[in-house]
């Protein structure tokens, strides 16, 4: 079984983020690192080739500056190789324009007989990535799997709601994004790091895989961020001074948010 | 190519740090701070780096390790120091990382393929039991006796003392006296790879000042049997064997030392430039920052020397001046260090939710483990410098 996964390559979390003022968007030229939150697909991937006996994983990503750095951790924890599209008209893209690179970049990859991502970037937040890209190579889409589960031609998959989870049967291939938290990722040991540095990464640009670079970037994007304001300063709590009747107040201000 | 000091520079050294720096992040100073307390083992940490192949790291490939040397063994228990673990999380790898060398190197093949792919997996506990209540540094006059029991094997009889990790482990790198031979100081030793069996042993932890997830404990041996083939290299040269482990347990004391002093000057940093007083940043004074700032660079110089004596060891040169400066000198950097945290932080520096009066007691030890810092200036006086013996 071969399973492709998306992953993402962002700014540190750990470091404090900061704006282009010239184009509005977060500074990408620093070290990059696998999105946290790509780590838990990147586990089911592996577990689900583990369990069917064979195949390979294999990694797509979308990142400026030829940067494989978060690839390298991926590749580390056991993923085979990956393919990497790094290209400067790829600047400014939109969550659209990414799914088009990314739905060409799997294609590029190789037959997958499952496609996983996460449900969401933890730098950008969208969250319509893989159903576009479900999408746009006409394949079933399932959002936020917490279990995976592989039947013959079909997954099953545990769709995480509100109220617990809804059992979801769809044919293979299809696009699946995995919530977070759901399966432990594992850590890169040390013979995955050294093994890591020696697999393939097909770096390709947008005219490797057939896209006409005005369809992407800042060229073929379909928004444009205007401003960027300050979030509001969340208003001052009200104290409640316990006199010995506190509790009441704070009963009555809850049963006001009807919260109880 | 540019040749520099930095270990990072080397890609292995690097990818060793990236790698532990990762599985250290999960488990933050509050972590060790209730495995000090409770003394607790840090189970879950040590499960994690054995997965990771970090705990066999400096085992042979043949038997399933990292088959890397000193140097990468050295990045892992800096890291593993340097994220806060201190001493709690170092100590509790590096008997199964570096205490076997012995046997990796005199052992018999039955010894190595017994034991050695356990402890590449992390799944065999290794305690060293060398020092005894007569005889600390003085380890010619040791007394716990091992016996020949007329069928190939031996019985053994004696007390250790500061035995690391004996309450988690399976076995124990045993010296013992076999033979007495009143022209050999150093001979009539014999080392065992012994089980630490409870139907022998007694194993009581000795309360002290710090590291407290892992125990060091008094055992007494009763009537011990080890079968012949647990027997390190030659009888009679067991002391001699364990010298060769010397120079790399120093570098890897230098290499926690440096953790430890990483950690202290860190928070210090970031206490001293959040904390206000007068209207400014305590970091602002140089009564706070220069300490820091000299401490810092003594780690560096520290650091330096004990990355020269590593490279110096995998590369099989002689590397007993570095080893041991390099100890001495991570000792005090550790310790001043940490001091100058504490002192930093004030009243703040003593409370147990800052750490860094867990890294000052874990320091403290540096000065006097496994070899005091007079004992290496002996060393240095007299192997370096060609001065007379003094004692």
């Amino acid at each position: 079984m071969n399973v492709v996964v998306c992953v993402k390559q962002i700014p540190d979390p750990a470091d404090p983020g900061a704006l282009d003022p010239s184009t509005k968007t977060l500074k990408r030229d620093g070290k990059l690192i696998l999105d946290e939150s790509d780590s838990y697909g990147v586990e089911m991937a592996l577990q689900l080739v583990d369990a069917a006996g064979g195949g390979e994983v294999t990694l797509v990503s979308m990142a400026p500056n030829s940067e494989v750095g978060g690839l390298r951790t991926a590749l580390a924890m056991g993923a085979a190789k990956a393919v990497l599209v790094s290209d400067d008209a790829l600047k400014g893209s939109d969550a659209l324009g990414t799914s088009k690179v990314l739905a060409k970049a799997i294609e590029r990859a190789g037959a997958a007989d499952l496609i996983l991502t996460a449900t969401e970037s933890s730098d950008g937040y969208t969250g319509t990535v893989p159903e576009m890209v479900a999408e746009l190579m006409g394949l079933p889409s399932v959002t936020f799997a917490k279990s995976i589960t592989i039947d013959g031609g079909a997954a099953k998959v545990q769709r995480q709601t509100e109220a617990g989870y809804d059992d979801v049967e769809c044919p293979l291939p299809a696009v699946v994004s995995v919530t977070a938290g759901v399966v432990e990722p594992r850590y890169p040991s040390f013979k995955g790091i050294m093994a890591a540095k020696s697999k393939p990464v097909d770096e390709v640009t947008v005219a490797d895989l057939g896209i006409d670079a005005g369809a992407v970037g800042w060229a073929g994007g379909g928004q444009e961020i205007v401003e960027v304001a300050e979030a509001e300063a969340r208003e001052a709590g009200t104290i409640v001074e316990d006199d010995g009747e506190g509790f009441q107040k704070v009963v009555d201000y809850l049963s006001e948010l009807k919260v109880i | 190519m540019v040749v520099t000091t930095d270990p990072h520079d080397d890609p292995t050294l690097a990818a060793v740090a990236e790698g532990v720096d990762r599985v250290c992040a999960d488990f933050d100073d509050d972590y060790w701070s209730a495995c000090d307390v409770e003394h607790r083992f840090p189970w879950e940490f040590y499960d994690a780096m054995a997965a990771g192949g970090w705990v066999g790291i400096a085992i042979p490939e043949a038997h399933g390790g990292g088959g890397q040397g000193i140097a990468a063994a050295a990045m892992v228990l800096n890291r593993v120091a340097a994220s806060g673990a201190a001493m709690n999380g170092s100590s509790a790898l590096h008997l199964t990382m570096f205490g076997l060398n012995p046997v990796v190197r005199f052992g018999n093949d039955r010894l190595k393929d017994t034991f050695l792919p356990r402890a590449a997996t992390g799944e065999l506990h290794v305690a060293f039991g060398v020092t005894e209540p007569d005889a600390g540094t003085d380890t010619s006059r040791i007394s716990t006796r091992a016996v020949d029991d007329g069928h190939g094997g031996f019985v053994v009889t004696g007390r250790k003392v500061w035995t690391t990790k004996a309450l988690e482990s399976e076995v124990v790198l045993l010296l013992t006296r076999t033979d007495t031979d009143p022209d050999d100081r150093l001979g009539g030793l014999t080392l065992f790879l012994a089980d630490l069996d409870e139907r022998h042993v007694d194993i009581r932890p000795i309360p002290k000042l710090g590291r407290n997830a892992v125990a060091s404990c008094e055992v007494a041996y009763d009537r011990l049997p080890v079968e012949g083939w647990r027997m390190v290299g030659e009888r009679g040269q067991g002391f001699r064997h364990l010298l060769h482990g010397l120079n790399p347990e120093r570098i890897l004391l230098a290499a926690m030392s440096c953790g430890i002093g990483e950690a202290a000057v860190r928070r210090a940093v970031a206490y001293a430039s959040e904390r206000e007083v007068f209207g400014r940043p305590i970091g602002a004074n140089q009564s706070i920052s220069h300490p820091l700032a000299v401490a810092h660079m003594q780690l560096r110089a520290a650091a330096a020397v004990m990355w020269d004596a590593a490279r110096r060891y995998d590369a099989d040169l002689p590397c007993g001046e570095q080893a041991n400066t390099a100890k001495y000198l991570a000792a005090e950097a550790a310790f001043l260090a940490a001091d100058r945290a504490v002192q930093t932080l004030g009243g703040m520096g003593y409370a147990t939710e800052y750490h860094v009066e867990r890294y000052w007691r874990e320091a403290r030890l540096q000065r006097i483990a496994p070899v005091s810092q007079e004992m290496t200036c002996n060393y240095v006086a007299q192997q370096v410098l060609g001065l007379p013996r003094s004692y």
